[in-house]
């Protein structure tokens, strides 16, 4: 095994208490933090000169219900994929999310662009993000009922179209 | 194009808008609202801006998406890994090849495969096709809307010139679906090279007198200069990529910074804007079109040849030779098969292209054709790659792989459960983010500029709304 990047260093010292798992998958370095660190682990990895991660890739959820091999996990995964146009790197910074209350800090404040990502994940997936100024759907119309990208939500279900309201 | 207040209270604050009195008798404005879309004959896509106007001044405004929404990701996940790659090409539909490699490329990770160089030059230089055909597209359009229709029209042509050898390689204009995991369809065809060169000539001198006609022009800088201002920071807060972030003057192309395929080999440069607006957008793409055409001719420079009559030397090889060389394999595996004539499939999939444009590894890319009907193992592997339960099946994992589209980094994560179908698809399109943006764009300048500022941001809905 090669060394741990710079980054996985870092956030091993700085963070031992709420790290859960690291591992450098196919060379994506991946970090599995503790539910409700997310917010000051990305602080860090924003405003830490020798991260640098100043760009808010990507903000997905992924919903582990049917994932063979993890009873007692938490339901879903929200994966936050940053990168840094100083060092050119790039981390992936995983938030386990209970499936009773699917909550997680939202991330506005670091990074303007959460806003519409964290409206996605929530349409999608129903994880709320606490704080976030405007949750509203964003791809699904406003009376769609559930979220579509959830794994007991059935691909073949239909919902009825919503006419104008005039 | 405004549309009428909804509700009778609205109806109110129109006869009111203009002037009022206050309580202490001055005139009073109120702000109005300008729906611009979801069916805007300005909007090349399906959008809803709601514009809030001061006179003609934008105020603010609100975007509203999911217009297009396919759901891709959920279809991801019921099919087999290949039965994606269709999807793919209609997220960004004007350049598909993009798509589908950033996808067979996210899947080749979790495999942990490495594609034949041949077909890593074919994918590379079909994509610098595609980003052309991209950029063509968003100028011409953006150029028609602000009343240069000429351009359009030449733009167009050139563009047809692409997709000519697009259709040519692929079957198929825009719904390619070319890439495969693992590897290409088929081989390029023959002539390709000189077809390819011809067409680049053509496409450089339409954009020569594209440049005339639009780069100098006086009206199209009054109308995009310092129109859609966004600063560095703003940008990289937002997360812009692609020729939007560089029209801002951020050094940052995942081709250069993460080089994929065989992006390390070509020499090309990238070009920055300096302002972040309109004109410098144009700018950037415009030179962004001349560098792709210089990629491909590397490309066409470099390219590893693909099954001839000759050998390494470039000779023919003698029957004896040949029957010399097979006893002892290690050498005879550097050799060049024969070609065939007749194709049993389809052309440039032959068994002896194989080699040039597939993985060999059995997992991921089906057998040739050919020894699907001569022999019992591949077409057990054959069918374990298509039947259903069965399929491609990556182990366990996750795998996150960018590409540089035509718009920006296009990212696709994919997590696989080690079973033929992929557990999650998500792709991260460089759309979403300008969008997410775009009222910051549009605010302070006028309401005719938000048509050219939301033509340069090259808003491609299939990719926008998955």
């Amino acid at each position: 095994m090669s060394q741990p990047s710079v980054t996985l260093q870092l956030l091993q010292e700085r963070f031992a208490s709420v790290i859960r798992e690291v591992h450098s998958l196919h060379g994506d370095d991946t970090v599995v933090v503790e539910p409700g660190a997310n917010l000051e682990v990305l602080q860090f990895c924003r405003d830490e000169p020798r991260l640098a991660y100043n760009v808010l890739v990507d903000l997905t959820c992924v919903d582990y219900l049917d994932y063979p091999d993890r009873e007692g996990q938490p339901r879903f995964e929200v994966v936050y994929h940053l990168y840094s146009l100083e060092h050119n790197h790039r981390v992936r910074i995983k938030c386990p999310v209970a499936a009773e209350d699917p909550t997680v800090a939202t991330v506005v404040e670091l990074w303007p662009i959460a806003d519409w990502l964290e409206r996605e994940a929530w349409d999608m997936f129903g994880v709320n993000f606490a704080g976030h100024p405007d949750m509203r759907r964003i791809l699904m119309y406003e009376e769609f009922e559930g979220h579509p990208l959830r794994k007991d939500y059935s691909i073949s279900r239909r919902q009825p179209l919503v006419g104008p309201k005039n | 194009m405004a549309e009428e207040p909804q509700t009778e209270e609205h109806v109110d604050s129109l006869a009111s808008r203009v002037v009022g009195e206050g309580e202490e008798g001055e005139l009073q404005f109120r702000d109005m609202f300008l729906n611009m879309g979801p069916a805007h004959p300005a909007m090349h896509g399906i959008v809803r801006i709601l514009v809030r106007l001061d006179g003609e001044t934008v105020l603010g405004a609100d975007v509203e998406i999911g217009y297009l929404h396919r759901a891709f990701e959920k279809s991801c996940e019921v099919g087999g890994y290949n039965q994606a790659i269709p999807y793919t090409d209609r997220l960004n539909y004007v350049s598909p090849i993009i798509n589908n490699v950033g996808y067979a490329m996210a899947v080749e990770k979790l495999f942990g495969i490495t594609t034949p160089e041949r077909c890593q030059y074919i994918l590379t230089l079909m994509s610098e096709i595609s980003r052309i055909t991209d950029h063509l597209t968003c100028i011409g359009a953006s150029a028609m809307e602000l009343g240069a229709f000429t351009v359009f029209l030449y733009m167009i042509e050139a563009r047809e010139f692409l997709y000519d050898l697009v259709e040519e390689v692929t079957g198929a204009r825009l719904t390619v679906s070319y890439g495969r995991i693992g590897g290409v369809k088929a081989d390029l065809p023959d002539g390709f090279e000189q077809e390819c060169r011809e067409a680049i000539e053509r496409v450089r001198k339409i954009i020569g007198e594209c440049h005339g006609l639009l780069t100098k022009n006086r009206i199209f800088i009054d109308r995009m200069r310092d129109v859609g201002v966004i600063s560095p920071e703003r940008a990289l807060a937002y997360a812009f990529t692609g020729p939007m972030l560089r029209s801002t003057g951020v050094n940052y192309d995942v081709r250069k910074a993460q080089p994929y395929l065989v992006y390390d080999r070509m020499d090309f440069i990238v070009p920055l804007g300096t302002n972040g607006d309109n004109y410098d957008r144009y700018l950037v793409r415009m030179e962004e079109i001349e560098q792709s055409c210089r990629i491909i001719e590397q490309c066409l420079e470099q390219i590893p040849p693909g099954p001839i009559f000759a050998d390494l030397t470039g000779e023919p090889i003698e029957t004896e030779r040949m029957l010399e060389l097979a006893k002892h394999k290690e050498s005879f595996k550097d050799l060049y098969e024969v070609k065939v004539d007749i194709a049993p499939t389809l052309q440039g999939s032959e068994r002896i292209f194989h080699d040039v444009v597939a993985t060999d590894d059995r997992r991921a890319f089906l057998p040739p054709k050919e020894e699907v009907y001569e022999n019992i193992e591949s077409l057990m592997n054959h069918f374990k790659l298509v039947m259903f339960g069965h399929g491609i099946e990556p182990p366990k994992g996750e795998a996150y792989q960018a590409v540089e589209g035509a718009n920006g980094e296009l990212g696709f994560y994919v997590v696989s459960d080690g079973s033929g179908q992929p557990y999650r698809v998500r792709c991260r399109g460089p759309c979403f983010n300008f969008l997410a943006a775009l009222h910051e764009m549009l605010i302070g300048d006028m309401v005719a500029d938000v048509v050219p500022t939301f033509g340069s941001v090259n808003m491609i809905g299939g990719e926008l709304d998955r």
